[in-house]
């Protein structure tokens, strides 16, 4: 049978030379970076060249502004509760918008409930775009900070970060973008697009699991929130995962090299795709903004059937992709991005993502574009909606 | 996740598609929670002599619904309506805790249709 991998969006393959660049670190550089020894300066070593490698994919001023966290979800947290509560003398107000990963949205609900602070949901339209005025309209005396994320991890809308971050400038608020699903799958420049915070994960592109990074410009106060070591400057104690930073940084060094020229590539794959499932499917919802949208996106909901239920079918003909329909999200309802664009509960439930990189080729496109039809076809004549639409 | 009976029956459905003048039929279930299950059957001498269904939902929510009308088929209406939720997933070698909720639908499916049967009886008699 053959094998499709498009879920690059939950997680993506480990490119062999990072794997590679890892191994001295497990093998023999083992030593403790924080360790007078030989064995502890050559870890140390590797960390800050894997640092200056993170630095220069998101061009920040210095490697210093890069703290090493354990992925997305950390980092996440770190720049809002590490942020909010070193700074909550000066506000309590928060902004950020209704379609953020979990990430983002429960430290800020943590704070609501927890801390008092308020915070301001932003909605989006129905591509899945928060509108700058909205945003500039949010802004309060005691806002002290805003969180918008760059590229949504389901339907792939990228926000105009670069309007946000500078309406929050004029306001004297900081700006944090959780970049998880956008660095090293598209150009991301921190100081052209004014950022204050960004939060990026190595596994997103091609790096390994369970390491990610905080850049946080200099000046910016944060309480850390592991406490126990003097770590990354007093801001993240705990030994650093230095096989995973070192992984983080070769991949970002590889991310790096002819990013544009693999965007193209990935983009014209996606637009194959969009466009090979539009012509040959019917009674579809195409899902996020059709040219402000993430390299290797792909998001629909195909109306009478539920997204369980075609993972399951795509996954019997060797293909791998996800869904926001409830049996997948671990609740009842379906996703909250979902919801916040417009759809309806049953539509959302029969939404399906497939997510590209670099390492699909466009055989593997023909292929799904060749079995979609079908599968949607099945499912839709064993649903009760489609019967009684049809009637 | 799922076990391989439960795959079997998402797999391959049985009793799937729609009836001709069935003597009884509900749908239980909302678009909303994202399980819809419609069953229909035909009744003859107080027994189900065939039954079909209709699913919208995730994978346990159709091999439910296969397996009940599995289960079904063949037994006296009393019979049938003794069948459970619990009994419907057991014979599936079990579902995720999470996902029990679906197979509660496949046994309610089954007895609205008992029931529509006997109500459609009691008007024409």
């Amino acid at each position: 049978m053959k094998s499709v991998y498009m879920d690059n969006g939950a997680t993506t393959r480990t490119h062999p030379e990072v794997l590679k660049a890892m191994e001295p670190y497990f093998l023999e550089n083992y030593g403790n970076p924080s360790s007078v020894h030989s064995f502890g300066r050559d870890a140390l070593q590797g960390i800050e060249k894997a640092r200056e490698q993170v630095r220069k994919l998101i061009n920040a001023r210095d490697p210093q502004e890069i703290i090493f966290t354990s992925g997305g979800t950390e980092s996440d947290n770190l720049a809002i509760i590490g942020f909010a509560m070193a700074n909550r003398k000066k506000g309590k107000h928060i902004i950020t918008s209704a379609i953020e990963h979990h990430g983002v949205l429960h430290p800020c609900e943590y704070l609501e409930k927890e801390m008092g602070f308020s915070v301001t949901y932003l909605p989006v339209d129905k591509t899945g775009m928060v509108a700058v005025e909205d945003f500039q309209k949010a802004i309060r005396e005691d806002t002290i900070m805003a969180s918008i994320m760059m590229g949504n991890n389901e339907i792939g809308t990228v926000q105009p970060i670069k309007e946000l971050a500078e309406a929050s400038k004029d306001r004297g608020v900081v700006f944090h973008t959780d970049a998880v699903q956008a660095v090293g799958n598209m150009p991301v420049d921190v100081q052209d697009l004014g950022i204050d915070m960004l939060s990026l994960s190595a596994h997103k592109f091609h790096g390994p699991k369970g390491v990610g990074a905080l850049f946080v410009r200099k000046g910016i106060k944060l309480h850390p929130h592991m406490h126990g070591g003097a770590q990354e400057k007093n801001r993240r104690g705990s030994t650093h995962n230095t096989t995973g930073i070192i992984g983080l940084g070769k991949a970002a060094e590889i991310a790096g090299k002819n990013l544009p020229e693999k965007v193209e590539k990935i983009t014209r794959l996606r637009d194959k795709l969009i466009q090979g499932i539009e012509e040959n499917i019917d009674e579809i919802v195409f899902n996020g903004h059709r040219e402000k949208r993430l390299p290797g996106n792909v998001n629909f909901c195909f109306r009478y059937i539920e997204g369980e239920s075609l993972l399951l079918s795509l996954d019997l003909e060797g293909i791998a992709a996800s869904s926001g329909s409830a049996c997948t999200s671990g609740s009842l309802d379906p996703s909250h991005v979902l919801l916040a664009t417009g759809l309806s509960h049953e539509v959302a439930h029969g939404s399906l993502r497939l997510t590209l990189s670099l390492f699909n080729e466009e055989e593997e496109v023909d292929y799904i574009i060749e079995r979609l039809p079908g599968i949607v076809d099945k499912l839709r004549q064993m649903s009760p909606l489609y019967q009684s639409k049809r009637k | 996740m799922y076990s391989e009976k439960v795959m079997n029956h998402f797999t391959n459905p049985r009793n799937m598609g729609d009836m001709e003048n069935p003597d009884g039929k509900a749908q239980v279930g909302n678009p909303t929670c994202g399980d819809i299950m419609e069953i229909a059957i035909k009744v003859e001498d107080n027994r189900i002599s065939d039954i079909r269904f209709k699913t919208f939902g995730c994978g346990a929510a159709v091999a439910t619904s296969s397996m009940v009308t599995e289960m079904a088929k063949g037994k006296t209406l009393e019979e049938a309506e003794q069948l459970t939720n619990k009994t419907v997933a057991e014979a599936l070698d079990g579902l995720p805790p999470v996902k029990m909720h679906c197979s509660n639908l496949a046994a309610d499916a089954l007895h609205k249709a008992i029931q529509d049967y006997r109500e459609k009886q009691k008007k024409e008699g």
